[in-house]
């Protein structure tokens, strides 16, 4: 019976059939892959890319240099320096330094912010050509939070009614 | 003395009957949330944290208020029931913490207190998630009380524990509540500075962050803070601290708990005094050439010590050391300066007339800090104990508080927070023993300052205050009466090592006048002037009067940068540890004084610091006699009576002009001088 069944498999050549249709299938179904670097793939409103702080809609820096952050932070890959502001004596950081090589993108920082100042926004193309361009300082931040605020608010917008 | 039965949560406990019921469950191991306790001041039971339910009550009690003996026994005479975890009492607890945090700002992230703030703890342990309170919060106008404290007075929660600190502890009844209800604040009344030496303590006390440390704010969280355990040793009492520091710069100094010497309190001095370990620091040696310091190598400026030391005779080199140095630094330099061959070395460099020949009870304050609570006599002669040592003086006022003290001073009149018998500011009044009318006081302190002993008829005066001592009993078996109030944390120390020069050397008056001394070592003397002519060696580390003068600067460490022993006032060997490192290139000072000697080819036989304390305490057994009672001393003591001599016509005055500003730290420090400004603008 076994041979009886062998023989019939190979001379009706059905397991190449079989494959055949299989591929076509494929063939005329939607394409899984993505042209990617014109193309990109849908993202989460809670994806955790690069790191940007933010501002308040009028200008001021959100971070108040709470520390919680650099507290949470499981790779201590950030690192603060906080001392009242010249002009108005309000507590601000004098540094804010994230390492983003130590960085294990786990989110706890935006977590523990109390005011929504770092997040991680959706960014995730942020390679470099050098080591050094990954050890991130407040300035840097800061542009990242200006130039993601819009993609950066709306995440927020779309992700608080599960908060 | 546990001697009454409760019933606390269904068990059956001993416990004191003469505490609270919140100390007692505090002795077997309760919790009770409290804002407004505290143990060393007064009771106020008006913050409500701590209620209980006593079982048979009407309502729940305040336990801070409630005295073990005030609890009722059970209807059949049972023991008198406590909860502590019922409904009732949780329920109570948790609705005050409603009310404490209804106008409390939720401004944790921003607040220097966050991480260690009682509030935000307990809170969280007894508090609830939620608020119920949707009306605006209230708000409240900052103070400006001075240049220490930074006041945030939405945050106060009115436990007043400022307010009794001030008016109890610090004795200047400069804080004080206004207002009742919602509209109640903390306020200096007239919005003008706290002038208190002991201001600093309020930080501590303070529950929330209503009251924060000025020149440390927004510098560091608690939790990145590493802790050690230090001496303070900008006065002679040896407050106990804890360095709070933060990588390699010391963030701020906090009092550690010690009730034989501090108990919680420390001085500003010895709180602020930290912006100074940063600044005019010595990092590097200095040769000078040319009336210019000139900047060189650790080996080039040693051996220029050594050719130095080689050109000149011993017996005309000198040394002075300073007032904050550690006895592992005196012991080498004394071994170092014999093993040269000169005799000419001192601790005193305010030629203060202690001498060790009468024995270790003649320099030493006998009677120890926490003998002041028994005394019921003070004679104060020469000194203003609150500004040589504000948290002695704090002690004083707290026997002074429960009743029958005599104070009487001879010496510069000031205000010392609790009233004295001013005799008179002349040595000679002390002839008189009916003046200081002491009669019938049994333990009689007889508190003598620096200022006396460093005039020049100090050991006449102090040979006049031993032989009254003697003469009213206040020198017997059990009780020593001689104080002496030591200004310099090192001089106790200095004295049990023998840092002071033999009948035929120099001492450090003589050293500083010049012609003497060819060659002169300081080691971190600063409060001295060094006449021209002398080649100078500065071991040190501030750029202060002594490093000006040198014209070799070898660079040392500060109290916070070493490890080693002080020696307080009252003869108690304590040990400083390292929080953070010198600086630069500076080194431990013994361990410069060892490369000396090495290099002079006559070392100094240890070669770390454990074989250096171990060949100091058996050459000098006095470091380690604290309250070891030595056989001789009514006859050393009375030697010391008999030494005859002219007692001068002139006033007692007290030499600290500036409390801010007695060493080279503090002068480094722009917090100190800030408070000095404040100060001598208030005069």
């Amino acid at each position: 019976m076994k041979k009886i069944n062998y023989f019939f498999k190979g001379f009706f050549l059905i397991e190449f059939v079989a494959a055949f249709i299989l591929a076509m299938k494929y063939f005329f179904r939607p394409k899984a892959t993505i042209n990617y670097p014109f193309e990109k793939g849908a993202l989460s409103p809670r994806f955790r890319g690069e790191h940007a702080l933010r501002r308040y809609p009028n200008g001021e820096e959100r971070c108040i240099g709470c520390k919680l952050c650099e507290a949470v932070c499981p790779a201590q890959a950030i690192t603060i320096e906080v001392g009242p502001r010249h002009d108005d004596g309000t507590r601000r950081t004098t540094r804010y330094d994230i390492d983003m090589v130590k960085c294990i993108y786990c989110g706890y920082c935006q977590e523990a912010c109390p005011v929504d100042a770092i997040v991680e926004g959706p960014n995730f193309e942020f390679a470099t050509e050098t080591r050094e361009e990954l050890f991130y300082d407040k300035a840097k931040l800061l542009s990242n939070g200006d130039r993601w605020e819009h993609a950066i608010s709306k995440n927020i917008e779309k992700d608080s009614s599960y908060r | 003395m546990q001697d009454t039965k409760l019933i606390i949560d269904e068990k059956e406990y001993m416990v004191n009957s003469e505490l609270t019921v919140i100390q007692a469950l505090e002795d077997i191991g309760i919790e009770i949330p409290r804002f407004c306790f505290h143990e060393k001041l007064s009771i106020a039971g008006n913050c409500r944290m701590c209620l209980i339910e006593v079982v048979g009550a009407p309502k729940p009690a305040a336990s801070c208020h409630l005295g073990v003996r005030d609890l009722r026994p059970g209807p059949n005479g049972e023991p008198p029931k406590i909860n502590t975890k019922s409904q009732v009492a949780k329920k109570a607890q948790k609705g005050a913490m409603e009310f404490l945090l209804a106008n409390h700002p939720l401004d944790c992230p921003i607040c220097d207190q966050g991480g260690e703030c009682d509030l935000q703890d307990q809170a969280m342990k007894y508090g609830t998630d939620k608020t119920r309170f949707s009306e605006n919060k209230r708000a409240v106008e900052n103070k400006d009380i001075g240049p220490l404290v930074k006041t945030v007075m939405t945050r106060c929660i009115h436990c007043t524990r400022c307010v009794r600190f001030s008016t109890e502890v610090a004795g200047v009844s400069e804080l004080g509540a206004t207002g009742r209800g919602e509209d109640m604040e903390i306020t200096t009344y007239l919005e003008k500075a706290m002038d208190s030496e002991l201001q600093g303590n309020v930080i501590d006390l303070c529950p929330v962050g209503a009251l924060t440390s000025k020149p440390y704010e927004f510098k560091a969280r608690s939790w990145e803070l590493t802790k050690t355990e230090s001496i303070d040793v900008m006065d002679g009492l040896g407050a106990n601290i804890r360095i709070d520091s933060k990588g390699s710069e010391v963030m701020r100094i906090l009092p550690r708990f010690n009730d034989d010497i501090n108990e919680e309190w420390i001085s500003d001095k010895a709180r602020f005094i930290w912006d100074g370990l940063k600044a005019q620091r010595l990092d590097r040696p200095y040769i000078r050439i040319n009336n210019k310091l000139r900047e060189v190598s650790w080996s080039e400026a040693i051996d220029a010590v050594i050719e130095k030391v080689n050109e000149t005779a011993p017996q005309k080199i000198g040394c002075i050391s300073g007032d904050m140095s550690t006895a592992e630094e005196m012991y080498s330099m004394k071994k170092l300066m014999d093993n040269i061959g000169s005799g000419n070395y001192d601790c005193r460099q305010d030629s203060s007339k202690l001498s060790i020949d009468y024995g270790r009870a003649s320099y030493i304050f006998n009677p120890t800090v926490n003998g002041i609570e028994e005394a019921d006599g003070i004679v104060i002669i020469g000194s203003n104990p609150r500004i040589e040592s504000p948290v002695l003086n704090a002690r004083i006022r707290k026997r002074w508080l429960t009743g029958n003290l005599k104070v009487s001073l001879i010496g510069e009149e000031s205000d010392l927070t609790y009233p004295y018998n001013f005799i008179g500011n002349n040595p000679n009044l002390i002839n008189d023993a009916k003046k200081i009318g002491l009669d019938g006081c049994k333990k009689i302190i007889w508190l003598v300052g620096e200022s006396v002993i460093s005039r020049d008829d100090g050991l006449p005066i102090l040979s006049k205050v031993v032989e009254h001592a003697l003469n009213s009993g206040s020198i017997s078996d059990d009780w020593n009466g001689l104080s002496i109030l030591h200004t310099a944390a090192s001089r106790v120390a200095g004295l049990d090592i023998g840092f002071v020069p033999s009948v035929d050397s120099l001492s450090a008056g003589d050293m500083s006048n010049g012609g003497e001394t060819d060659l002169l070592f300081l080691l971190g003397a600063d409060e001295i002037e060094i006449s021209k002519g002398t080649y100078v060696v500065y071991v040190g580390s501030h750029g202060d009067i002594g490093a000006n003068r040198a014209d070799i600067i070898l660079p040392g460490s500060c109290y916070t940068e070493k490890n080693g022993f002080y020696v307080n006032t009252e003869g108690r060997l304590q040990e400083i540890n390292r929080a953070v490192f010198p600086p630069g290139k500076a080194k431990d000072d013994w361990s410069i004084l060892k490369l000396i000697s090495d290099k002079l080819n006559k070392p100094l036989d240890f070669i770390d610091i454990h074989s250096l304390r171990k060949i100091m305490f058996h050459d000098c057994p006095n470091l380690l006699s604290f309250q070891l009672v030595d056989d001789q001393y009514h006859v050393n003591l009375k030697k010391l009576a008999s030494t005859k001599g002219v007692i001068l016509d002139n006033s007692l005055d007290i030499k600290i002009k500036d409390f801010y500003m007695t060493n080279p730290i503090a002068r480094a420090s722009k917090v100190m001088a800030n408070c000095s400004i404040q100060k001598s603008k208030k005069q």
